[in-house]
């Protein structure tokens, strides 16, 4: 077969018994990263409301640093879906002609507005700063600072007022958007969870609770991993100043680490919403398993034979149980909360993992099974649009994005 | 200048609401009209089924050449339009189901595929060969989850595929029950049935139809009650696959078993 | 100073005032509902005239008649007369202007779809004459012996 005709879906698929022909796994790990990426927007933003709407004082530093990872998280969201897309350029018709019956067509709007909210949100909280550098470089000399200087004034919008109570304004507004956009959030993951649970000819997808679940695991993800990249990068500043200034100098002691009072109260909210994700999962299991409807022979099938290790071992066991006793066992250090966090942000990898492969590990026949073999080496664009290579890719573009936008907004400063 | 607090939340909300908006508004204008519905539905004086009579397959095949060549998807791609299954039931109650390369060559052997099992024939309780296609359902589950409105129903029922609009997301591929669509390994779009809408549209039957030498397979349109196959399916006991999914599939069987997927 | 509150709800009325004119620009005017309602109907009109007017390349028998009769009388006169030309000589599309002459199929796999043996209970297929394809002539191309348009053994 030659370069423009591959058949999609068949260079990963391996059918067993009767599966119809046009069935493959047409979903891959493109779909696997969208609502992980997507969770892990809408838990950085439910972490940083904690501080800004419920006044979780202690959390402030981890919720700046969480408002502006979820911008840098935002366009990664988005990354999956275009690298799924059969005919990437034509995206844009979800804005164009959005058909609303249909759970995707929203995307384009739910998506634009959350990204408005975060960016709003962090104009708020960052425009005395962004006013304070144009009066800074005001003087500057080199290319390069006007350049920034430039920038500020962009980023600023023209709003250089810093009275009182324009400031106050400032922190009314950030209240006011953190507020709504929890539930925008929510609604922009518990959609990614409608995408799934809507589909009715998906057996194992179509279930009612498959949004709630989206929603309590996205929550999960989200803070699990501003939480170990916030204590990752402040670690890693307290190793470079010790390294560069020796451990004989003062200045080390105020660079200290993360406060590990901050990271236990951020694992409490987590083990909530652990709890409650696992406890919906289990009941979707329990009822599925209770009704018995027509498709429970081959569900069964798939989660009790075909995908036991991946479901029941590696999500369940090494991505919830494991870490849920690793935090709840009193005595819990910044290592071992750290190892903790990275196994719960692997569960719900795999939970999506099992959603998304899972739901097409059967074929609508019921009456046979399709493997999903990653692809790995990319022989032509779309083995590696769909394969290991671009959800690396994606996975890696948030913490560039957050390098770039940390050096005009600085969210890793300390109050 | 000074803000309430009120008033700034009003703002703010009035905000997210315009921010919500995009492309809404002539969307949005365009299908609350019921009128124009209506004489959309009134107009139409066709509407396109299909009869298939298990009873007459021999599992030949010519149907899904037929197809593959009239309607340009790739002859040695695995996907297809339109296929044929074989069932074999044994006296163990087990049933054994094929549709190798969707039996574009027929089924020339007793080999099932995948399994490398031959089933003995003189184990063989009943037998029977089922072509499949797409359904063309009333509530289409394809067309509800289109993002875009690149696939739709036509008012004579037949629902079809924009290539110039499709996106590509594969939405239509899972929502649909039946497993007739796929991406067109030429045009990168979803791609399935139309039955031969380019052809009907020309007063000729569909290319499957054609190939056909047994008469297993008719399209018909519901609406003439003079239609051979019409009279069949409004006088005889038709079933249709996978009713429970309230789709109204169109695809009306004929000796259609309780083995059939 | 007015209120810099309203800047970002500025920000981002621009951008959806450019959306909307982006997309007055670039959606063909006949998109909208057409069909019985918005669930099932909207899409763009023009799309079904682009598939009613797609070339159709299978004619049929009567098309090949009308140059082939003694061809056509032949198979029409055989038990092979339910087959259409076209299944084995491959689709018309414009022949003989183009294709100007058509591929023949004399291939063993192209009878084996009906008359490789298959004797399944209460089926058709049952009742066509079968063979064995390993055993019967195994290699050797079934029209060397059989004549697609005279089948019948008693011709042979």
């Amino acid at each position: 077969m030659n370069e423009q005709l591959i058949t999609h879906g068949a260079d990963w698929t391996i059918k067993h018994l009767f599966v119809y022909p046009n069935e493959f796994i047409y979903w891959g790990l493109t779909i696997v990263m969208y609502p992980y990426m997507t969770g892990l927007v809408a838990g950085a933003f439910v972490l940083s409301s904690l501080y800004h709407v419920f006044g979780q004082d202690d959390l402030k530093d981890l919720a700046k640093f969480a408002l502006v990872f979820s911008l840098a998280l935002l366009p990664v969201a988005m990354m999956p879906l275009m690298l799924h897309l059969q005919q990437p350029f034509r995206g844009i018709h979800v804005m164009f002609t959005p058909h609303f019956t249909s759970a995707i067509a929203a995307f384009g709007i739910v998506f634009s507005t959350y990204a408005m909210i975060v960016l709003s949100e962090i104009w708020f909280v960052y425009r005395k700063y962004f006013v304070e550098q144009v009066h800074a470089l005001k003087d500057s000399d080199s290319r390069v600072l006007r350049m920034k200087r430039l920038v500020y004034v962009v980023l600023s919008l023209g709003a250089f007022d810093l009275s009182d109570e324009a400031i106050a304004k400032d922190k009314k507004a950030v209240t006011i958007l953190a507020a709504i956009g929890i539930p925008v959030a929510c609604f922009l993951h518990g959609y990614a969870g409608f995408i799934f649970g809507s589909v009715k000819a998906n057996a194992l997808w179509m279930s009612p609770l498959m949004p709630v679940i989206f929603i309590m695991s996205a929550i999960v993800s989200g803070i699990a991993l501003c939480m170990l990249t916030y204590i990752i990068i402040m670690e890693w500043k307290k190793f470079s100043t010790t390294l560069a200034r020796g451990r004989g100098d003062d200045s080390v002691k105020i660079i200290a680490g993360v406060e590990l009072d901050v990271i236990k109260k951020a694992t409490r909210y987590l083990i909530g919403f652990l709890i409650a994700a696992i406890t919906l999962e289990l009941l979707d299991l329990i009822f599925r398993g209770y009704t018995a409807m027509k498709s429970w022979d081959i569900l069964r099938e798939v989660m009790y034979k075909e995908d036991f290790f991946k479901i029941f071992i590696l999500q369940y066991g090494f991505g919830n149980l494991l870490p849920f006793l690793m935090l709840m066992i009193p005595g819990a250090k910044i290592k071992r909360t750290a190892i903790a966090l990275a196994l719960i942000l692997f569960g719900v990898f795999m939970m999506r993992w099992n959603v998304v492969i899972g739901g097409q590990a059967f074929s609508l026949s019921f009456a046979g099974f399709m493997d999903y073999d990653v692809p790995f080496i990319p022989h032509h664009l779309e083995l590696y649009k769909e394969g290991i290579l671009g959800a690396l890719t994606v996975a890696a573009t948030p913490f560039c994005l957050f390098y770039i936008i940390n050096k005009f907004v600085p969210s890793l400063k300390r109050s | 200048m000074t803000i309430s607090r009120r008033n700034l939340l009003k703002k703010t909300l009035v905000g997210t609401a315009v921010a919500a908006l995009p492309a809404l508004p002539l969307g949005a204008i365009k299908f609350l009209s019921p009128a124009e519905a209506k004489a959309a539905v009134s107009e139409s004086k066709t509407r396109y089924a299909f009869l298939v009579d298990t009873n007459k397959c021999v599992g030949c095949g010519f149907c899904v050449k037929a197809c593959k060549k009239e309607n340009d998807v790739p002859y040695d791609s695995p996907v297809t339009r339109t296929w044929v299954e074989r069932y074999l039931i044994t006296k163990d109650g087990k049933s054994h189901i094929d549709s190798p390369k969707g039996a574009r060559d027929g089924f020339t052997s007793q080999l099932q595929e995948n399994q490398h099992e031959t089933v003995d024939p003189k184990e063989i309780d009943k037998a029977f060969f089922v072509p499949k296609l797409c359904n063309q359902c009333e509530s289409p589950a394809c067309v509800q989850v289109c993002p875009v409105g690149a696939t739709y129903q036509t008012n004579d029922g037949v629902v079809l595929i924009d290539r110039t609009w499709c996106i590509g997301c594969g939405y239509c591929i899972m929502a649909c029950p039946y497993g007739v669509r796929y991406f067109h390994p030429k045009y990168k779009v979803a791609d399935k049935c139309t039955f031969c809408y380019h052809r009907l549209a020309k007063g000729l039957k569909t290319a499957c139809v054609d190939a056909c030498s047994f008469g297993a397979r008719q399209v018909c349109d519901l609406k003439n009650p003079e239609d051979p196959a019409t009279k069949i399916i409004l006088t005889e006991r038709v079933a249709v696959l996978k009713d429970e999914y309230g789709t109204k599939p169109h695809v009306f069987y004929l000796g259609l078993d309780r083995n059939v997927r | 100073m007015k209120n810099h509150v309203l800047r970002p709800i500025m920000v981002a009325i621009a951008a959806v005032a450019l959306l909307l004119t982006a997309r007055s620009i670039y959606v063909p005017d006949d998109f909208g509902v057409h069909g019985k309602n918005f669930t099932f109907g909207f899409y763009r009109e023009s799309n079904v005239d682009e598939w009613k007017a797609m070339p159709a390349k299978y004619k049929g028998k009567q098309y090949c008649a009308e140059c082939h009769d003694e061809q056509y009388d032949s198979i029409t006169a055989s038990k092979h007369k339910i087959i259409q030309c076209e299944n084995c000589h491959g689709p018309a599309l414009n022949h003989p202007d183009e294709p100007e002459a058509l591929t023949i199929d004399r291939s063993r796999g192209l009878c084996l779809r009906c008359h490789a043996d298959l004797p399944y209970p209460n089926t058709l297929r049952a009742e066509l004459p079968g063979i064995d394809p390993v055993e019967h002539n195994a290699g050797s191309e079934c029209s060397e012996c059989h004549n697609p348009h005279k089948p019948s053994l008693e011709d042979m």
